[in-house]
């Protein structure tokens, strides 16, 4: 092979890695929502079923943050949106040196860790509120006010590189002939300047939205006593964990899926929509190149098709069948090797008290037996029991002298039940 | 007066009411949302312990103490030093840095190979396929690892099932799963600025260094790294204060004995209830990630204003 096979199969190797990173830990995720074990796996696999969906739905704490989610996140977007456009629109039009301070300024809260952000606002406007002698009540000690404004620093900021892309490709002259014909200047914002910025409003706004649907860092500290969408995640996540997370990430995963191909096809429609409106007023100019992103839509269309397919089917599937007998099955099987271990331990013991029994009770000659602990301190004793988590103790125990409790609390025998579950 | 005269233009330009208003909006945000907090937040941790009606009283005075805490672990005595909180910290700082070198070497080659080796269709499917993890919620993405890294989770059934270990091992105890699932959060804003800066190198340049006879590796480490430069150190930027910041995934991902720095503050806010420490150790923690930027910055040759863009 020459060196530039190897590299091939060398970085296809790397790329799976890669793609296994990033896609692995979701799509295993989105298996586990439909396994009827109550702790999220995947193996070992008991019933497909729909049921964690159900119990996602009537939740009502992530019901409730899912509300103030959606209303600190539209709050957000008011506020951001119009901040960030401002603050673009400030940009073009101060001199160099200023422009180097604010753009480190208005920068800065990208930059700047989340949680610090949630912290100095909460402070800043609590010290304030106690300065005017504000209210338990009043707004400056409102959850949902702090939050928005203590999202909005950073996310503004985000909005702002938004409309700075859509700006570059502004031309000013489009602006002073409006204000030549006669335009106020509020005008001119309004009918020339606006509709040019719309797709950019109209990203912005999606951003600042998803960013403040998805932040928890800031909000953890904003938000003192009302909890939002990630914030209950969280606490749920860190207090014991079960599948109807799973079942939250399948939803959240099919609908980003969703609105990346639909982006993906208005943006080309789009752009065909631009290519012939430059033919049209351009009589007689070369067809622009088409971009080549012929093939994508129809590659991602099959996938998202087989995903919302293959997402239909199952649930389809998880109705219709009856995951009712499936785990009347799991848990039959279950009882029937507890009732297995608890027979064998009953038979053990039996045999060891059988074996107690024929030993002459007070022998002298045997110093070691006559400790309650048996044979525990035994040196040798350690060895057998630690050694071997899969063999089970029970051949070699019979021998020794025991302590009247039989093996019941050999470490072995809880690892062995619970290991089964 | 030059400042005056920049006005009169400013509002001639956009008139008094847009003017006015685009200057109000512009304020707001700079002074009351990013300047004036921090200041507080500053001045909050030079402060003692108080309830709000003490506010103002004899007993509101400027103190070191929350500095001298996290130094000495006592307020008093600076005999021996908090090595507890110390270590923390010094531990998140490496531990952050740690986990942005892994996201370097991970992204940069799949950066290159969106940006000058896919085709133009394909490339852009596998733009569009990595922004899709990234809107996943940061606590499910760190929950997605917490499963796969679980005693009874896919990588110890894999393991155990090849043989390789016989007993489940504990990742999250040893901190494995927590480096994974930070390196994976913020995989996104490490490879988009390497490739916006790849993407605009011109491709005859690569030609011209192969037909020169440059090995690969040449290639990549005299032309596209020292091209690729602003956007090495902007997605470096954004991954070491991200990670150093962040808070979910260590408390989701975190062992029982190991804390995160943002932790530490975390507790000192809801369970401790001492906000002037919390404020003082997450300004120390803003000053030491301020620092590291600024040195990755100077050690690379690059300007705040290349970043972020």
């Amino acid at each position: 092979m020459t060196s530039r096979g190897v590299m091939k199969v060398f970085f296809g190797f790397y790329a799976l890695l890669f793609f296994g990173y990033l896609f692995g830990p979701l799509i295993i995720m989105s298996i586990t929502a439909f396994n009827s074990s109550t702790y999220p796996r995947v193996s070992p696999w008991e019933c497909l079923t729909g049921e964690w969906f159900v119990k996602l739905a009537n939740d009502s704490r992530l019901i409730e943050g899912f509300q103030n989610s959606l209303l600190i996140g539209f709050f957000v977007v008011l506020v951001s949106v119009p901040l960030g456009l401002a603050g673009a629109i400030v940009l073009t039009q101060i001199g160099r040196r200023v422009r180097s301070i604010y753009y480190t300024i208005v920068i800065c809260p990208i930059l700047v860790p989340g949680v610090v952000l949630g912290i100095s606002t909460l402070i800043f406007w609590r010290r304030l509120g106690n300065m005017v002698g504000a209210e338990d009540g009043s707004l400056l000690f409102n959850d949902i006010f702090l939050t928005v404004l203590g999202q909005a620093t950073f996310i503004s900021a985000y909005c702002m590189l938004v409309f700075i892309a859509r700006l570059q490709r502004f031309d000013p002259a489009q602006e002073e002939a409006a204000l030549d014909l006669g335009a106020t200047n509020v005008q001119a914002f309004t009918k020339v300047l606006l509709p040019f910025l719309k797709p950019a409003i109209a990203s912005a706004a999606v951003l600042a939205f998803l960013a403040s649907f998805e932040n928890y860092n800031t909000t953890v500290f904003t938000s003192q006593a009302t909890s939002t969408l990630t914030m209950v995640l969280a606490s749920k996540v860190r207090y014991g964990i079960d599948p109807s997370i799973s079942a939250l990430a399948v939803i959240i995963i099919v609908l980003t899926l969703v609105g990346a191909v639909t982006y993906e096809v208005l943006r080309r429609r789009e752009e065909r929509l631009a290519t012939q409106r430059m033919l049209e007023g351009l009589p007689g100019a070369k067809p622009a190149p088409k971009a080549g992103f012929g093939v994508v839509p129809n590659i991602a269309g099959i996938l998202i098709f087989l995903v919302v397919a293959a997402g239909v089917a199952t649930a389809w599937s998880a109705s219709n069948y009856d995951a009712q007998v499936c785990k009347a099955a799991i848990m039959e099987e279950k009882l029937r090797i507890q009732k297995e271990l608890a027979e064998k331990q009953r038979k053990l013991l039996e045999e060891r008290m059988k074996q107690q029994q024929t030993q002459p009770q007070d022998d002298p000659a045997r110093p070691k037996s006559v400790t309650p602990f048996g044979s525990v301190f035994d040196p040798n004793n350690l060895g057998s029991q630690s050694g071997t988590g899969e063999k089970a103790p029970a051949p070699a125990a019979p021998e020794k002298p025991k302590s009247p409790f039989g093996n019941v609390f050999d470490p072995n025998n809880l690892k062995q039940q619970s290991g089964e579950q | 007066m030059a400042i005056v005269n920049y006005f009169r233009w400013f509002f001639s330009k956009n008139g008094l009411v847009l003017g006015g208003i685009l200057l109000a909006a512009v304020t707001f945000w700079c002074v009351v949302m990013i300047i004036m907090p921090q200041l507080f937040m500053l001045d909050y941790s030079f402060r003692l312990n108080l309830a709000p009606h003490e506010y103002g009283t004899a007993k509101d005075v400027l103190t070191l103490d929350n500095y001298r805490y996290l130094l000495y672990g006592s307020s008093a005595n600076t005999d021996s030093f908090n090595f507890q909180d110390l270590g923390v910290f010094w531990r998140t700082i490496v531990a952050a840095l740690f986990v942005t070198a892994f996201d370097l070497a991970l992204c940069y080659p799949i950066a290159f190979y969106m940006a000058k080796v896919a085709e133009g269709s394909w490339s852009r499917l596998l733009v569009l396929s990595l922004v899709v993890p990234y809107w996943v919620n940061e606590i499910l993405r760190a929950f997605a690892f917490r499963i796969i890294f679980g005693a009874s989770g896919i990588i110890n059934s894999i393991g155990m099932g090849l043989g390789l270990w016989d007993q489940p091992v504990d990742f999250i105890r040893v901190d494995i799963a927590l480096y994974a699932g930070l390196g994976y959060a913020y995989i996104l804003l490490m490879i988009f600025p390497i490739y916006n800066a790849i993407e605009s190198l011109d491709k005859n340049q690569l030609e011209a260094a192969r037909d020169l006879g440059a090995p690969w590796w040449r290639i990549h480490w005299r032309v596209v790294i020292p091209y690729a430069k602003p956007g090495i150190t902007s997605g470096c930027t954004m991954v070491f204060m991200l990670t150093a910041g962040a808070l979910a995934a260590p408390q989701i991902l975190g062992g029982p004995s190991s804390l995160w720095f943002t932790q530490r503050v975390y507790e000192l806010f809801n369970k401790a209830i001492h906000w002037p420490r919390g404020s003082a150790y997450a300004f120390v923690l803003l000053v030491a990630c301020i620092v590291i930027v600024m040195l990755l910055m100077r050690l690379f040759k690059v300007k705040l204003g290349e970043i972020a863009r």
